[in-house]
This record gives C-alpha cells, sequence and structure tokens, in this order.
C-alpha cells in the first residue's frame, strides 16, 4: 500500500477526490447512491416513482377506504365497497408523485443552485412593511361598520363573530402563548389548561357571586397566572419534549377534572347561561335600562356581538403592546437568552427559575383573559372546549406565523382560522361532489394536513423572518434561520 | 386479597398493550430524539385495519376458526401498519429531518389530527364494535366467600402474544445486523454513516417495526374491548407515551415495564379509588417521574453537554 500511494503524496488523485466528496456527503447523513438517484429527474424514474407510490397508494388504503365499515339494522358491522373512489386516490397518488419527479424537483434545485451561487440579498423593512400595523390595526377597526354597511344587521353577525370575534379569540391566545413559546422558548402543549381556568373562572364566579365581567377579567387572568406558576414550578428542571408532554399531560388533568368534578362544574354538561357582558353596566338586552333602548337603536344581538368584536379587539392588542414592551425589558431579555443557551444563560447570573416563571404566569395570565371572554361571549362552556386539540392549533398558529413574530401569528392565525370558516362558506363544493357533500366534516383533517405540508414548505413558519430586539448601527430583519429556538 | 389478585390480572393485560405500543415510542425516540406523536394513531388505524380484516374474512370468507381470525389479523395489521408509518416517516418526517428540534413534533402533531379525521372520514365516527371473539373464562374458587379470581382466555392471549413478541424483538436488536445498525445509530448516526450503515433505511425500518407492534397491539385491543374508534389513538398514545418514558425512553425493556405498571396503576387506581379519575392517575405518574426522575426506571442518565 505504501509503494502505491508514494507516488501519490504531492497531488491529490482524481479518485480520491472523488472520495472525499462522497464522504462529506455520507458525513452530512446522506447517501452517495441516494444523491446520484435524487439527481435523475427523468420520464423514466417519474413514472417508476409514480408506480411505487401507486401501489404503496393502494395497499394502504384498500382496506380503510375501498372497504367501509356500516351498521345494519340489527346493528350489526357489514362491509360496504368503495372501489372506484379507491381507484381515483390511486390514480391522483400516481400523478401527483409523477409530476413531483418530473416537474417540481428539477424546478426546485435549479432554483437552490440559484440561491446558492448568489448571496441572498438581507431583506431590510421596506416602506411597506412600516406601514402595515398602523394600517392593518385601522383596517381591523373599521371592519365591524364596513360589514354592517355592505350586509347590512342580520347578515353581518356572521362575518363579525364567526370571521371576527372567533379569529382574534385564537390571535389572543396565540400571542400570549407566544411569550412561553416564541420568547421564552419553552414548548406548551397544554396552554389550553389556562383558557379553560379563566373561563370557568369567569363562569362560576359570574353565576354564584353575581360579579361583574370587569372585576372578573382581571380575577381570571390571576388565576391563570397562579396556575402558570403552579404547573411551571415542577417543570423547571424538564427540557424541549419532556416539557412538551408533561404541559400536555397537566391540560389533560385540569380537562379531566372538570369533566368529572360535577358537583361544581357539572361534569360534560357544562356551565350554561353564563352572564353577558355589560357596556359600562348597560345590560344589551330588552329592558328598558338595555343598550338599544338607550340608544334608540333596533333591537338586534349585532350591536353586542360588535361591542364583543371591539373588546376582544382591544384585549388582543393589549396583549400585544404588553408582550413586545416586555420583551425590550431586562425580563423579556432574559426570555431570550433562555431560549438561545440556557446553560450560557444561568452562567450569566441570570436567575433561571424566575425567568421561566414569568414567561409561564404571563403567557398563561393572557390565556386566563381570553377564557373568560371566551365563556362571557359563549354563554356556555364545557370542557369539551378545551381539549387538545385546542392546544395543538393555538401552538401550531405560533409555529406557523415563525415563532416569535407578532405579524406572522396574526396572518396564521386568520389564515387557518378564516380558512376553516370559509370552508363551511363554500357551496361551489356541493355543486361538485353533490348534495351531500359535508364540507365541515373535512375541517380538521384539511387541518391536520395543512400543518404537516407547511411544516414541509416552510417550518420557520410563514413569516420567516424577524427583527432583533437588540441590534448595531442599523435595524435589519435577519432570517429566522439564523435564530436558535430553544430546547425548552 | 382475591379482588387484588384479580386487578393484577386486569392490569397485566392491561399494561401488555400499552408495552406494545410504548416500544413504538421508545425506538423512534432512541434512533432520532424525536416523539412520534402520531403513533397513537398510528396504533388506532391498525385496530381500523384489524378489524376490516376480520370482517372480511368472517362475513365474504365465512372462516370460522378464531385462532386463524387471529393470525391473519395480525399479519395483515402488521405488514399494512408498517406500510403506513413508513410512508408517514418518509412523507412528515425525514424532509424535518434537519430542521429545527421542535419542526418533527409540529409535524407528527399535524400528522396526529390526519389521521384520526382521516379515519373518522372514511369510516365514521361511531363506535365500532365487534362480537366477542374469544369468551372462556378459567375461575379459580377462593377458600372463603371471596371473589372467585378469573382469567379470561383472552387475557391470556395479550399476555403470551406480547411476551412471545418481546423476546423476538430483543434477539431482533441484539442479535441481527439490522439491530447492531440501530444500535449505531442511535449511538452517533454520522460516524454510522461514516461506517456504510444506511441510516435513512435503519430509520425507515424502525418506523417499521415500531409500527409492527402496534399492530399487534391494535389487533389484541380490539379482541380484549371489542370496539374501535377513531379517537382511540389518543389516551392509549398518551398512556403508552408515559410508559415508554416511566421505563426510560430509549430502552426497550423498559418501556414494556413501564406499560405494565401504567396499566397496573390504572387497573388499581380505579378498583380502590375511583373510576373518573384514573386518567388523572395514570398522567400524574408521568409528570411525577419527569420530576424526580427524567431517566426513568431503566434508563441512562441524560449527560448536558455544552
Amino acid at each position: 500500500m505504501a509503494v502505491e500511494t508514494e507516488g501519490a503524496v504531492p497531488s491529490t488523485p482524481e479518485g480520491a477526490q472523488i472520495e472525499d466528496e462522497a464522504r462529506i456527503a455520507a458525513a452530512a447523513g446522506e447517501i452517495p447512491r441516494a444523491r446520484a438517484r435524487a439527481q435523475e429527474h427523468g420520464i423514466g424514474r417519474g413514472v417508476r416513482e409514480g408506480l411505487l407510490a401507486a401501489f404503496v397508494a393502494l395497499a394502504m388504503l384498500a382496506p380503510l377506504v375501498g372497504l367501509q365499515t356500516d351498521e345494519d339494522i340489527n346493528n350489526k358491522l357489514i362491509l360496504k365497497t368503495r372501489w372506484p373512489l379507491l381507484a381515483l386516490i390511486v390514480i391522483v397518488v400516481a400523478v401527483v408523485r409523477f409530476l413531483m419527479i418530473t416537474v417540481l424537483a428539477p424546478r426546485r434545485a435549479a432554483r437552490k443552485e440559484a440561491k446558492a451561487s448568489g448571496r441572498a440579498a438581507a431583506a431590510t423593512p421596506s416602506g411597506l412593511r412600516r406601514f402595515f400595523v398602523p394600517f392593518a390595526i385601522a383596517a381591523l377597526f373599521a371592519y365591524p361598520p364596513v360589514v354592517l354597511a355592505l350586509s347590512g344587521i342580520q347578515g353581518s353577525l356572521k362575518w363579525v363573530d364567526n370571521f371576527g370575534i372567533q379569529i382574534l379569540i385564537y390571535v389572543m391566545l396565540a400571542w400570549g402563548l407566544n411569550v412561553v413559546v416564541g420568547f421564552a422558548g419553552l414548548l406548551d402543549l397544554g396552554y389550553v389548561a389556562f383558557y379553560a381556568v379563566g373561563a370557568y373562572s369567569y363562569a362560576l364566579l359570574a353565576i354564584h357571586f353575581h360579579l361583574s365581567f370587569w372585576v372578573l377579567l382581571p380575577l381570571a387572568g390571576i388565576f391563570s397566572a397562579t396556575w402558570g406558576i403552579i404547573l411551571g414550578f415542577p417543570v423547571l428542571r424538564l427540557r424541549g419534549d419532556y416539557l412538551a408532554i408533561v404541559t400536555l399531560a397537566f391540560g389533560e388533568i385540569i380537562r379531566l377534572i372538570l369533566l368529572n368534578w360535577r358537583s361544581l362544574t357539572n361534569g360534560g354538561f357544562g356551565i350554561t347561561s353564563i352572564p353577558k357582558v355589560t357596556f359600562f353596566g348597560i345590560p344589551f338586552d330588552a329592558s328598558q335600562n338595555g343598550f338599544a333602548h338607550l340608544f334608540h337603536l333596533p333591537l338586534s344581538s349585532a350591536y353586542y356581538k360588535i361591542f364583543l368584536y371591539y373588546l376582544i379587539l382591544l384585549l388582543a392588542l393589549l396583549t400585544a403592546v404588553v408582550t413586545t414592551r416586555l420583551r425590550r425589558l431586562p425580563i423579556g431579555r432574559a426570555w431570550e437568552s433562555l431560549r438561545e443557551d440556557e446553560i450560557a444563560c444561568r452562567s450569566l447570573g441570570i436567575n433561571t427559575t424566575n425567568t421561566k416563571l414569568t414567561a409561564f404566569a404571563i403567557g398563561a395570565m393572557f390565556g386566563g383573559f381570553a377564557g373568560s371572554f371566551f365563556s362571557a361571549r359563549q354563554g356556555y362552556i364545557s370542557p369539551e372546549s378545551f381539549t387538545f386539540i385546542e392546544s395543538a392549533l393555538i401552538i401550531a398558529i405560533v409555529v406557523l406565523g415563525g415563532m416569535g413574530s407578532m405579524i406572522g401569528i396574526a396572518v396564521a392565525a386568520a389564515v387557518m382560522l378564516g380558512g376553516i370558516e370559509m370552508l363551511r362558506e363554500l357551496t361551489v363544493l356541493k355543486a361538485v361532489f353533490g348534495p351531500d357533500f359535508e364540507p365541515t366534516q373535512y375541517r380538521m383533517l384539511i387541518f391536520g394536513l395543512a400543518m404537516v405540508i407547511i411544516m414541509l414548505w416552510r417550518p420557520r413558519g410563514l413569516v420567516g423572518s424577524r427583527t432583533p430586539t437588540i441590534f448595531l448601527l442599523q435595524r435589519k430583519s435577519i432570517s429566522a434561520d439564523m435564530v436558535r429556538e430553544g430546547h425548552g | 386479597m382475591e379482588y387484588f389478585l384479580q386487578q393484577l390480572i386486569n392490569g397485566l393485560a392491561l399494561g401488555s398493550i400499552y408495552g406494545l405500543i410504548a416500544i413504538g415510542y421508545t425506538m423512534v425516540y432512541g434512533i432520532i430524539g424525536m416523539v412520534n406523536f402520531a403513533h397513537g394513531d398510528v396504533f388506532m388505524v391498525s385496530a381500523f385495519i384489524a378489524l376490516i380484516v376480520f370482517l372480511v374474512m368472517t362475513q365474504w370468507l365465512g372462516i370460522q376458526s378464531v385462532a386463524l381470525e387471529l393470525v391473519v389479523m395480525m399479519a395483515i395489521g402488521m405488514a399494512l401498519t408498517g406500510l403506513w408509518n413508513w410512508t408517514i416517516e418518509k412523507i412528515a418526517y425525514r424532509p424535518l429531518r434537519g430542521s429545527f428540534r421542535l419542526a418533527p413534533l409540529i409535524s407528527a402533531i399535524g400528522m396526529s389530527i390526519t389521521l384520526s379525521n382521516f379515519v373518522q372520514v372514511v369510516q365514521g365516527p361511531r363506535n365500532k364494535s365487534i362480537p366477542p371473539l374469544v369468551h372462556d373464562v378459567i375461575s379459580f374458587p377462593t377458600s372463603g366467600d371471596g371473589y372467585p379470581v378469573t382469567i379470561s382466555l383472552k387475557q391470556i392471549i395479550v399476555t403470551v402474544i406480547t411476551v412471545v413478541l418481546l423476546i423476538a424483538f430483543w434477539l431482533l436488536v441484539q442479535k441481527t445486523s439490522l439491530g447492531r445498525a440501530q444500535r449505531a445509530c442511535e449511538q452517533d448516526r454520522r460516524m454510522a454513516a461514516l461506517l456504510g450503515v444506511d441510516v435513512d433505511r435503519t430509520i425507515s425500518l424502525t418506523f417499521v417495526m415500531g409500527a409492527a407492534l402496534a399492530a399487534v397491539a391494535g389487533t389484541l385491543y380490539l379482541m380484549y374491548y371489542g370496539t374501535v374508534n377513531f379517537a382511540d389513538g389518543f389516551q392509549p398514545g398518551i398512556k403508552a407515551f408515559t410508559a415508554a418514558v416511566l421505563g426510560g425512553i430509549g430502552s426497550l425493556p423498559g418501556a414494556m415495564l413501564g406499560g405494565i405498571m401504567i396499566g397496573l396503576i390504572e387497573a388499581l387506581w380505579s378498583a380502590y379509588f375511583s373510576i373518573d379519575y384514573k386518567d388523572v392517575a395514570a398522567f400524574s405518574v408521568l409528570i411525577i417521574v419527569l420530576i424526580f426522575m427524567p431517566q426513568g426506571i431503566l434508563g441512562r442518565p441524560d449527560v448536558e453537554k455544552v
């Protein structure tokens, strides 16, 4: 061996170079063979992969889609077949896979190459970006009158309630959770527990002690914050995935207690006739002192909804203002340093215990506010509203919005929830799939798929850049890829 | 005493099912450090596959033998569920492997929601019940007027199949080249790649193995309870994860041990305290274990690196 390599020592032989490349590729977790295969975008490979995908889809879906279990009149399970549907899905899968290989993959490779050759320009806040926030807030304030003018009093109900209030509640929840996940980097999968604490605090205290919404709103926040600290204490030592699972278990425990403590919470039947919010003491009802009567307006629930809309808008903006301000305070800096590197953070003398607990408490407090608003708005709450799915939805909004970016989160909430609500509105789908087609049953399926697809497409969220809290000389956005997320 | 013994037997059978699911969590966590949140729903999908295979066999093919039915349900379930998990890994987790740490977890949560709602859409939201497959019961009459302790045949089947599978998987991981590759990837993925281990393939096969065990659990679950629902993945999934953590995540015997412990805790809690709060008890165990013993019973302590 020594004799053979002797002559080749000064200049690296060609073979060795190739081998080096392969080794680098292998070190990056890639296998040379796989890379070579991936570079081939021919029609032949597309057909091969398409057929393979079709075969896999056929095997996977044959029992679940091709056969349907159904009850007959004796309540016995019988099987029905749906072969045409199965065939359709398999063909679609094959075609999509074929197109991915022959059309999408070369294009993506070309784009990657272009990106690698030319340095990507650093994004600077453009004029549009700077005026976006005031413009968006003005638009949100103008939304109810515009809707009222466009679709009349009764027609506005749906738009203000289903789209406006519903989305804003989630925006507020996501901004609250953002303190814990986006700023402090602690993944909390049980956030809905604090929402539930706020909702039940309001409902129970309003019913049994006849306290007003305005007294109970801060109280609900305090209760939730206390629960945040109670949860925070034991999980202080945990990191990453473990923290996520413990918070999830905590959320489930709260829900199960609400479900089973029947003497207090009425169990699964929930609490009904929760008092409404009053407009500085003026109730929204048909009485002499009611809102409609005092302001000489026709009696309609639309005014209450519009009032609620402004209320939640203000609460959400309060969340945004408080959290962005907190972020610039020493405590906010401590959160972010905790997210970036906990050990370095501790080494610099930051009390990580207090830092984590304040993050939990403040995040929980906003959850509590949102919860008490939710229960006043619904007039009815049950443990059904506080399942894990809700937590997953909120966390999805935070992550898809690009963790830490306030605007991104608001946009993500509007896209996810607005999209889901829109599904209800689409009568076109009914025309295509027949009158039996009920789009709402695909709601959660589409939501789950969207979560996966957006994660694959833009793992850093829809708004992938953020402005650093501290900057040297010039303020500019940096790509979120450069910001490390915390490990809890 | 007899009552206690009876609860131990019930808990053991339940715990075996949790343990089988927990192995899937623990293997995936061991090899890529990811909580495969969708694993509980993969288990649910496997129970549905078993249900449909059962219906095909009894109604279309007219097979009467229960043993044959169970074996075929498990075999087809293992193959198809393995394929499901293989596809899920390839689509939803592999592209995110180099991404930030929360990315695969979020993707897995999305996958979990997708799977349960997919099954709801294609199979309907109702509970699907089948007549009991096995109903023989062995009774041990006890002295005095205590309860007779009974062991049903299905409890024996669950326990025996679990033990056999556990031994088989233990041998697979310890003795075969695939097991060696898995353990190598667990220790150092990059080094394993440099030494010629096909990392992607190993990870894929780990998912397939986890799913195959979940499929056995799914079949046993269907046989044991006789009913399955699209939402049945969540609770057993979380409990199995609790079991994996309790036993020490990354450890195969630990997962089984943790599963049995969770099963026993649940059975004993339901028997002596309150059946309403049995899930609260299981989750509280998770929290307590993670706080006081984060490495679990048989796990290795985690060394913090800077």
